[in-house]
């Protein structure tokens, strides 16, 4: 690769600082995430893979099915790539969609060295190929981990529109971190779900401060579910990329165990709690219910300050 | 067939399984003389964290005690749907639980699924399908996505989304549905002793390698899955 023409770099990186990770579109997210000009996509919308299941449903096809694949360069190393368009049947996972992931990942296994970034941005399986979406993502589940077995880091970027919800949220419980903001939802069952099935007394999915302070950013962050927090700028999803992929280290069978403790502690410490609120108590924030209205900068100050962390232990 | 049949059927050689409110775990003597570890999920009982950390923390403590082949037999209802499972982070646990599995798996402890009831949705992708290897009994009622639900996302009535599913495996529920997508490996017989047919299973063991995507392909229930898959490694791993 030959180094980018230096006038060009300062004004993409401006752009990155100025654009929002949430509303940008999967193309623009990997183009301003990634070294300029760096970006080589894999099967793209000019070779036309649809999906052959949504003209069942008389549904508009999309030329990528709403997933974008590819490598770049990241401070001018290489990195592979998957971004999902949550804007196109809200990010779900169907066979072509999920099949361009699994290939991906088996590639990176094969690479060993070079990391895979994913950028969620989904509401789980496509209702309507169901079954082809949830084996994909029972694929690419194993295809994480057995690319994370053979040495590769794999980062989730968890900031898009659609959150990351159902099949998308295990498939970030099996990447080797994660980085978040604050409209980055991670959650099996979303709030509709949740009130269609047990009635709106368990869950109001119209109330959005409910839906933020129960599945959002900040709670994840502060559970240790994801270990970075940043703001909404593609930027800040860049260098949390970059310091994730710093600090990552090898997967094995003590990450396992130690994650088994994790995860049992939270239980044991939070389990009988009510609603986020107490959680954050809990863990000894004074005045907790502000926690949603924190500016970034002061939210980052105060998670690093609690110190929760999945690192070493997922 | 209920647990108590499949337990019988499948381990004439005795086991100590107990079912404790839908939680499965224990050990059978298989007629090799080996033992597996066997876990799951019983009664169509919902999958939330208190299972789902009960699971894994067996599949771990057999890592470390035991050998032979990991059984999960699955009648379960979804994910447990609440405000306190995903306040908690569900989506940890059941991949933790995944992780297990698969790590079981790829490293001398072969992981059967053996799906004789329900499943749906996250408690699916968290026990049979995180397996090498998924068999299916008959009568088993998996089902991804219910025909209701989908029904009322798509708009469609239930007349016109049973009559698509009469050209397609690829939305509707269903062991069959689930067998041509490559899910389910192999349906077993419930009209002979189900520990034969483990017997074969074990001694033709397919390899580690993930070949889902193939049989859905050779049984026509996912056409374009493995060539795309194939062809994004092939363009990644050459153009390095």
């Amino acid at each position: 690769m030959t180094a980018p023409i230096k006038h060009g770099v300062q004004f993409p990186a401006e752009r990155a600082r100025t654009t929002s990770f949430n509303e940008a579109s999967a193309r623009m997210r990997l183009e301003l995430l990634l070294d300029a000009g760096s970006f080589l996509e894999f099967i793209g919308p000019e070779q036309r893979e649809v999906s052959p299941h949504l003209k069942i449903f008389d549904l508009p096809e999309q030329f990528d099915d709403g997933i974008v694949v590819g490598r770049g360069r990241l401070d001018g190393a290489p990195v592979l790539v998957a971004a999902q368009e949550g804007r196109f049947m809200g990010g779900a996972f169907g066979e072509v969609h999920g099949a361009k992931l699994v290939g991906l990942l088996r590639a990176a296994r094969e690479i060993e060295s070079i990391p895979v970034l994913i950028l969620f941005d989904t509401g789980g399986v496509r209702l309507q190929e169901a079954n082809a979406g949830e084996l994909a993502i029972a694929e690419i589940m194993r295809a994480v981990m057995e690319a994370r077995t053979a040495g590769v880091k794999v980062i989730g970027l968890i900031g898009g529109r659609s959150g990351c919800y159902g099949g998308g949220g295990l498939i970030a419980g099996c990447c080797s971190a994660l980085a978040v903001s604050e409209p980055g939802r991670i959650a099996v069952s979303g709030p509709e779900v949740i009130e269609t099935n047990r009635g709106v007394e368990e869950f109001d999915s119209r109330d959005r401060a409910l839906v933020w302070r129960t599945m959002g950013g900040k709670h994840r962050r502060l559970l240790g579910a994801a270990d970075v927090f940043t703001d909404d700028t593609v930027q800040g999803f860049r260098d949390a990329a970059l310091r994730l992929l710093d600090v990552v280290g090898p997967y094995g069978l003590d990450k396992l165990k130690a994650e088994q403790i994790r995860l049992a502690d939270r239980l044991r410490s939070f389990g009988a709690c009510e609603d986020a609120v107490d959680i954050w108590t809990a863990e000894g924030i004074v005045h907790a219910e502000d926690v949603p209205e924190l500016p970034a900068d002061q939210f980052i100050a105060l998670a690093d300050n609690i110190g929760r962390t999945s690192r070493d232990a997922r | 067939m209920t647990l108590d049949e499949v337990l019988a059927s499948l381990f004439p050689e005795g086991h100590d399984v107990k079912n404790d409110g839908g939680v499965v775990s224990g050990s059978a003597t298989l007629r090799s003389g080996n033992k597996a570890l066997v876990i799951g999920v019983a009664d169509r009982a919902p999958l939330g964290v208190d299972e789902a950390i009960r699971l894994s923390r067996h599949v771990l403590d057999s890592l470390s005690e035991g050998s032979g082949p990991i059984l999960v037999l699955v009648d379960s209802d979804s994910q447990r749907m609440s405000k306190r499972d995903e306040l908690l982070g569900l989506n940890e646990f059941l991949a933790h639980l995944a992780k297990t599995l698969i790590y079981a798996d790829m490293n001398r402890r072969p992981a059967i699924g053996i799906l004789y009831g329900h499943s749906a949705a996250g408690a699916l992708l968290a026990t049979g399908l995180a397996t090498r290897v998924l068999v299916g009994v008959p009568g088993a009622t998996p089902a991804v996505m219910d025909l209701p639900s989908m029904s009322k996302v798509t708009k469609l009535s239930m007349e016109a989304l049973q009559e698509k599913a009469k050209s397609t495996p690829v939305f509707a529920p269903g062991l069959s549905n689930l067998s041509r997508m490559g899910a389910v490996h192999v349906t077993w017989n419930d009209a002979v002793p189900l520990a034969d047919q483990l017997d074969t299973l074990l001694l033709n063991m397919p390899d580690v390698h993930d070949r889902r995507d193939v049989i859905g392909k050779e049984r026509g229930g996912r056409m374009k899955a493995a060539e795309i898959a194939e062809r994004v490694r092939d363009l990644a791993l050459h153009s390095q």
